[in-house]
């Protein structure tokens, strides 16, 4: 038991209400543990939380802590009150890549609980916003003792800092029917390939992978990641008629007007006379509205790949931006087709260490030099899935257009040409 | 003396999740043919082979004591097959194959104090960074703020009564981690940062503090016959991303560092395109330890949202047919000159059409 506990009247007004009480557990590992040490770092982070709560300002400091041969994957935490709480004054978060999709067995979960217990501080997170478990509080010492006990069975870093970091991937095949991926492969083939990039931070900034299985992007890629890969299909929706009858039947047409037929954005559907749905798939745009509606009668089609986009960020510096196409469609059957998946990664990641600025996301960088400057350096050809219309400024040098043009119609005649799994 | 030897990490990587994976949905991979919602909280996937998994959500409250987590896992050996999965928002699922578990688990979280809920057209739980628990740069609190507005929302999170499923998400800085939702809650600070200059040159490394700011209002200076920085105040845009790199620049303040409240993100590409979150209320204060100002603005943001919004809208979707106009006079919020955007490509962000909603 600590000796002597810190009055927390600001924090005990969280373990009011339903919602269950971060608090209150912090309070559990104070009073219940049977480790003095876990009690008094419960102790002495609820004192300097409590000081926060009290003065509005927050008293964690960074610094450098790693594990042997890693240059990153700990989030350095000292107190700048360590003084008045010293049992927590060391309090590092090690970032722990989970497995894709975020699967545990509870023997695995009870595991990694036995190995944090006995190191650190008994808090831990599943998982943070870029997509690690959190263990949240470790002194710089026994960092190296959890690391070296989970990575024994299986665990490693996640990336903190100028690097690669920790990939994230939906539910997908696993469970979800609009999948149109295997994001588990994707996930791990990316990330996995970069495991130097992420235990060794040398790149301009951070890159972040992200995987979602449909364009529901149940993992935000296109607003949080550099480099987004997005299962999609180009085929005809599959269409069950009878249960989409059975879904007018039920719900009404005017129901089905309203909330399928014209919440379509590309309007292409229509409700026939005999309640069965006629989709003009050509106009499509895969946007996941209709699936979502009815998914037990509509389901993408049969020929699955993805999309990819680069460049998603938040704020800093430039202000928010949004991935953007790069590769329209490709297909992910083959292991030749991951191993290009792969190298679009590496010439993308390459390229940026090369031209971006100190702290200067990929997506910034591409807002820099432009797209095209970009495409040219990763060796992507131009297509108009990239853009939402075309230029609209009329300052620019065209001489040597007639190469361009020329550029475009032989891709065209070589995809005419290619076997159809080939073409985008 | 013999230096002592370390051991050599492994460098593994992410581990393979098919080996935790619920054996249904092992066999099933790739086979899943639709889903349906019995119930809020519950979801029921059915595959192409006819197996079926029931999937039951719940809401913890995310910082996890080892003796939370050993509780979790202890309802999963006993009511779901001794496997689970976390959720992008940080909930966690149980996956069990028979219906006949699915109320023993439902039961026996809700005993234990975890809220089932979350899916489909709900409030789901609010994203959040990590505040004044471990973060070196947070405005405010994030646990404590989800806490408190998480007592407040959960009968939104345990039923479906929303037009659409609402994401909401918190930050506790203008420049980093928080992600975009339906409506964000979000450190906003008004007064540029108060420099130490007695640290500057010991802890920063100035060249990189100038190249941070995005408006170029840093520049070096001498200040006390000291190497330092100093800010031109009429161009601070007082985002705080100097402090990051340049601890001496504080930039929270206690009475501030206030709170901003945006809506209309939306991640996902149905119906429009992915959108960002626009700002709507400001000068709300960080007020710990229950935030309730706020919470208020969610609340009323998230009724009129309710009673205005048509099956299926997003609160982005909602706003695109409704108009901004009628956004404000509905919430009752002020509309002032800081909403009008600045910042770079602005323009397209003005109305320059007569379609005006009267």
């Amino acid at each position: 038991m600590a000796d002597k506990k810190h009055p927390t009247p600001m924090l005990d007004e969280l373990e009011h209400g339903p919602w269950p009480s971060f608090v209150s557990g912090i309070k559990r590992l104070r009073d219940q543990h049977l480790d003095e040490r876990v009690n008094g770092v419960a102790n002495d982070l609820l004192g300097q939380l409590e000081h926060s709560y009290e003065t509005r300002k927050g008293y964690w400091k960074g610094g450098t802590v790693s594990v042997y041969g890693y240059g990153g994957g700990i989030i350095p935490r000292f107190s700048e009150v360590g003084k008045q709480f010293p049992e927590s004054k060391e309090f590092h978060t090690l970032r722990v890549q989970p497995p894709a999709g975020n699967h545990y067995s509870t023997d695995m979960l009870r595991q990694l609980a036995d190995s944090w217990e006995k190191w650190g501080s008994g808090l831990v997170t599943f998982h943070g916003q870029t997509g690690n478990i959190m263990f949240i509080g470790a002194t710089t010492e026994n960092t190296q003792h959890f690391f070296d006990e989970i990575n024994e069975y299986g665990f490693d870093l996640g990336g903190a800092g100028p690097c690669v970091r920790t990939a994230m991937s939906c539910v997908g095949s696993a469970r979800c029917e609009q999948s149109c991926a295997n994001e588990h492969k994707i996930h791990r083939k990316l990330v996995n390939n970069f495991t130097d990039d992420i235990h060794r931070p040398a790149l301009p900034y951070k890159f972040k992978f992200k995987v979602s299985g449909c364009p529901n992007d149940c993992t935000n890629s296109i607003e949080r990641a550099d480099f987004a890969v997005i299962g999609t299909w180009r085929d005809a929706i599959k269409i069950d008629q009878d249960a989409f009858k059975e879904y007018v039947a039920v719900k009404g047409r005017q129901h089905v007007i309203d909330n399928i037929v014209t919440r379509c954005p590309s309007k292409c559907m229509s409700l026939r006379d005999d309640d069965s749905l006629e989709i003009d798939d050509r106009n499509c745009v895969k946007c996941m509205h209709c699936l979502n509606v009815v998914p037990k009668a509509l389901s993408p089609g049969d020929d699955k790949g993805v999309t990819l986009l680069i460049g998603g960020k938040r704020t800093l510096k430039i202000g928010d931006l949004m991935g953007t196409v790069i590769i329209p469609f490709m297909k992910l059957e083959t292991e030749e087709d991951y191993d290009r998946l792969v190298e679009i990664a590496e010439e993308t990641i390459d390229f940026w260490a090369d031209n971006g600025l100190e702290h200067e996301r990929c997506g910034e960088m591409i807002e820099r030099i432009g797209l095209v400057n970009f495409l040219e350096g990763i060796g992507v050809d131009v297509d108009p899935n990239m853009i939402s219309h075309p230029r609209e400024s009329s300052y620019v040098r065209m001489d040597g257009w007639d190469e361009e043009a020329e550029k475009w119609f032989k891709r065209k005649m070589e995809q005419r040409q290619a076997p159809a799994s080939e073409t985008v | 003396m013999a230096k002592k030897q370390m051991r050599q990490a492994i460098e593994s990587g992410c581990p393979d999740g098919f080996q935790y994976m619920h054996p249904v949905m092992l066999k099933n991979f790739g086979q899943w043919k639709y889903h349906d919602h019995p119930r809020p909280g519950v979801l029921r996937h059915v595959g192409h082979s006819g197996d079926v998994v029931w999937t039951v959500k719940a809401g913890t409250q995310r910082i996890l004591d080892v003796f939370t987590l050993r509780k979790l896992c202890d309802i999963g050996d006993r009511y779901a097959d001794g496997h689970v999965r976390f959720t992008m928002r940080s909930n966690i699922e149980y996956m069990v194959a028979d219906e006949a578990k699915v109320e023993p688990l439902i039961n026996a979280l809700e005993t234990a104090g975890f809220v089932v809920g979350g899916t489909a057209n709900s409030v789901a739980m609010i994203s959040h960074t990590q505040g004044w628990l471990h973060c070196d740069i947070p405005g405010t609190d994030a646990s404590g703020v989800v806490k408190a507005m998480m007592d407040e929302l959960i009968d939104e999170f345990k039923n479906c009564n929303m037009p659409n499923r609402v994401h909401i998400t918190t930050s506790c800085c203008q420049i980093n981690c928080g992600g975009q939702g339906d409506i964000a809650i979000n450190v906003q600070h008004t007064k540029p940062p108060k420099i130490n200059h007695d640290l500057v040159a010991n802890v920063c490394e100035r060249p990189s503090v100038v190249a941070r700011c995005p408006v170029a209002a840093i520049r070096p200076a001498q200040v006390n016959g000291k190497p330092s920085l100093e800010v031109d105040e009429k161009k601070c845009i007082c985002c705080g991303a100097c402090y990051p790199p340049c601890p001496p620049m504080q930039i929270n303040d206690p009475e501030h560092s206030k709170l901003a409240i945006w809506v209309g993100g939306n991640h996902s590409n149905a119906r429009s395109k992915p959108s960002f979150q626009k700002l709507v209320a400001g000068g709300v204060p960080n007020n710990p330890p229950r935030w309730p100002e706020a919470t208020m603005i969610v609340k009323r943001i998230l009724k009129v949202y309710k009673e205005d919004a048509k099956d299926w809208e997003r609160i982005n979707d909602w706003i695109d047919r409704i108009g901004w106009s009628r956004f404000f006079e509905l919430t009752g919020l002020p509309f002032t000159k800081f909403h009008i955007d600045n910042w770079r490509g602005s323009r397209k962000s003005l109305n320059a059409s007569t379609h005006i909603r009267f």
